[in-house]
């Protein structure tokens, strides 16, 4: 028996979810509508919420004056570049650990998992001089490593828990059959995997843009992604509201929109499938 | 029923990802532990030498280390506190029945996917700034003095962003554990009479206890490593008001170029970090076995 909801109690719950969804979402719609002001408009005071002359003034200025394109390019590469390369490395793994289970398999995910709860700044120093030794300090080939290395276990893991909800047996079938190993993967396999493996690939993109203590540290003028452009502006000279706004608003919009479609496997990848 | 040969092959498929995050954990980590015996400064390298245990007793011993502790505390705790409580309300809120579910949904998780220098540069900037923020406005308004948060409180202000942050996450965790709970439970419990308050304290929050100490680990493990927005609001400044075991770390080794003091710096927040990693991962290591 379905419980009686009165149509009261769902308005009451309606309006309150909305105010308070709507206050946690402010800051960011704040700052989407503040990148379409003018610099004197952004401290106007009073402020103003929807009356002002909209303009696309900050977008046009962002691009063409701080190597904006450069930035951008830069988080895309490290993103993808991280994922992809995360992606060749662990799909292998979490199958081989999902369907031929050894006795140590527990033991080899439970011990990657503990590579993640390192501190990053554990490993800060050696990291920073082996990179200038190599000198591959502030470039995208360090960092596209490094946030690998990072994601990994996250990776290895959500692909993991995916992998063991496919049925065994089919693969049994497609053996029996006489499929090789190779024709397992590509053609019983993979059409299987695919969903599982896009919200792997969707989140480790998130984790992978929003890094922040890597990309800060390893990076200057020349490699550095949004996560630092951005971080420039904390000293910043004159009016700059509308365009931190701008800069903003176009670093976090792809996230925030890919976000929205991986929401029910974040919270798999996110406790290592503690809570489904 | 695995033969021989896919038994070959899959140790040889699990290999690079085993190798890899081997070599990517043991080496910093010994090197992070060869420097912190040290004496090692960027500014004089060829200075260098086995220093015993001064480089723990420098860093353990400047005032600094003291602050950046209690900090590190209030502000993980700090956030838990604030994250997993609201956390826990915004839940059974979301899951009652309501219009538009879906979009609250989207709100709501939204703040959890902007990056750290983002939204610390917008609460920095357009909110708490004392001149121009929204607040100041909001206070001025009403006939108040503007507040200049960040300088009269910043660990408190580096709390409430943070916060921000992270009670998607703790929401969207405890949503996903609440709408498992069995409701034919719930029904049998107010038929009997129980109070929404009673049900909510013996049916509602027993059953989120495992979710709650998920989130808390994890969390845990994020917090403890908060360095961007510190970095762009603060510094770890006023003094070292804001500083914490991370951000202190960083300004040893590379602010200060003593390689060796943030070393063992970098050491002693492993060994913290270790000791809440052990509880998380019994957490999830028990439930790989069911």
């Amino acid at each position: 028996m379905a419980r009686a909801v009165t149509q009261k109690r769902k308005l009451i719950a309606t309006l309150a979810a909305w105010t308070i969804g709507m206050a946690i979402f402010f800051p960011i719609l704040w700052t989407i509508i503040t990148s379409f002001k003018t610099e004197a408009e952004a401290i106007a005071d009073p402020p103003s919420l929807f009356w002002f002359d909209w303009t696309l003034e900050n977008y046009n200025v962002v691009n063409e004056r701080s190597n904006y394109p450069l930035h951008f390019m830069n988080s895309v590469i490290i993103s993808l570049g991280s994922t992809l390369l995360g992606l060749i490395i662990a799909v292998p793994a979490a199958w081989s650990m999902a369907f031929v289970p050894g006795k140590r398999t527990k033991d080899v995910l439970m011990w990657m998992l503990s590579t993640k709860m390192l501190p990053p700044v554990g490993v800060l120093i050696p990291i920073y001089l082996i990179s200038r030794d190599l000198g591959v300090l502030d470039s995208r080939l360090a960092l596209v490593v490094i946030l690998t290395l990072i994601n990994l276990p996250i990776i290895v893991w959500m692909l993991y828990t995916y992998f063991k909800e496919i049925p065994g047996e089919i693969l049994e079938a497609a053996r029996m059959d006489g499929a090789t190993l190779k024709s397992e993967i590509l053609y019983v396999l993979t059409p299987m995997a695919v969903p599982g493996i896009a919200s792997t690939v969707l989140l480790n993109i998130i984790l992978a843009w929003n890094e922040a203590f890597w990309t800060l540290n390893l990076t200057a003028a020349k490699s550095a992604p949004l996560t630092a452009f951005i971080a420039s502006y904390s000293s910043p000279e004159g009016l700059f509201y509308a365009k931190l706004s701008a800069a903003s608003t176009m670093a976090i919009a792809p996230i925030l929109i890919m976000g929205w479609f991986s929401q029910k496997q974040l919270v798999r990848g996110l406790t290592f499938g503690a809570v489904k | 029923m695995s033969t021989q040969h896919s038994r070959t092959a899959a140790r040889f498929m699990i290999a690079p990802a085993t190798v890899l995050l081997l070599g990517w954990m043991l080496i910093p980590l010994c090197m992070t532990l060869y420097y912190s015996f040290r004496r090692y400064r960027l500014l004089t390298p060829d200075r260098t030498g086995w220093v015993g245990f001064r480089n723990y007793e420098n860093f353990l011993t400047n005032p600094a280390f003291m602050d950046a502790l209690t900090n590190t505390l209030a502000l993980v705790l700090g956030v838990l506190i604030i994250t997993v409580v609201l956390g826990v309300l915004l839940a059974i809120l979301l899951d009652q029945p309501m219009f538009g579910q879906g979009i609250v949904r989207i709100l709501v998780i939204a703040p959890f996917f902007v990056m750290p220098t983002v939204s610390a540069l917008v609460w920095k900037n357009m909110f708490m700034n004392p001149v121009n923020g929204l607040f100041a406005y909001a206070a001025k308004a009403v006939g108040l003095q503007p507040y200049d948060f960040l300088s009269q409180a910043p660990l408190l202000s580096i709390i409430g962003i943070v916060s921000w942050q992270w009670l998607p996450f703790a929401t969207l965790i405890l949503l996903t554990a609440i709408q498992s709970l069995d409701s034919e439970q719930m029904e049998a419990a107010e038929m009997d009479g129980a109070s929404p308050l009673s049900r909510f304290w013996f049916i509602t929050l027993p059953h989120l206890s495992r979710a709650i100490t998920v989130v808390i680990l994890i969390q845990t493990i994020f917090l403890l490593s908060i360095f961007a927005e510190i970095l762009v609001t603060t510094n770890g400044g006023p003094g070292t008001a804001s500083t914490n075991l991370t951000y202190l770390v960083y300004a040893e080794s590379l602010l200060n170029y003593d390689v060796g003091e943030g070393s063992a710096g970098g050491v002693i927040a492993i060994i913290l970090a270790n000791i809440v990693a052990i509880f998380l991962m019994r957490m999830i290591g028990k439930n790989l076995d069911a």
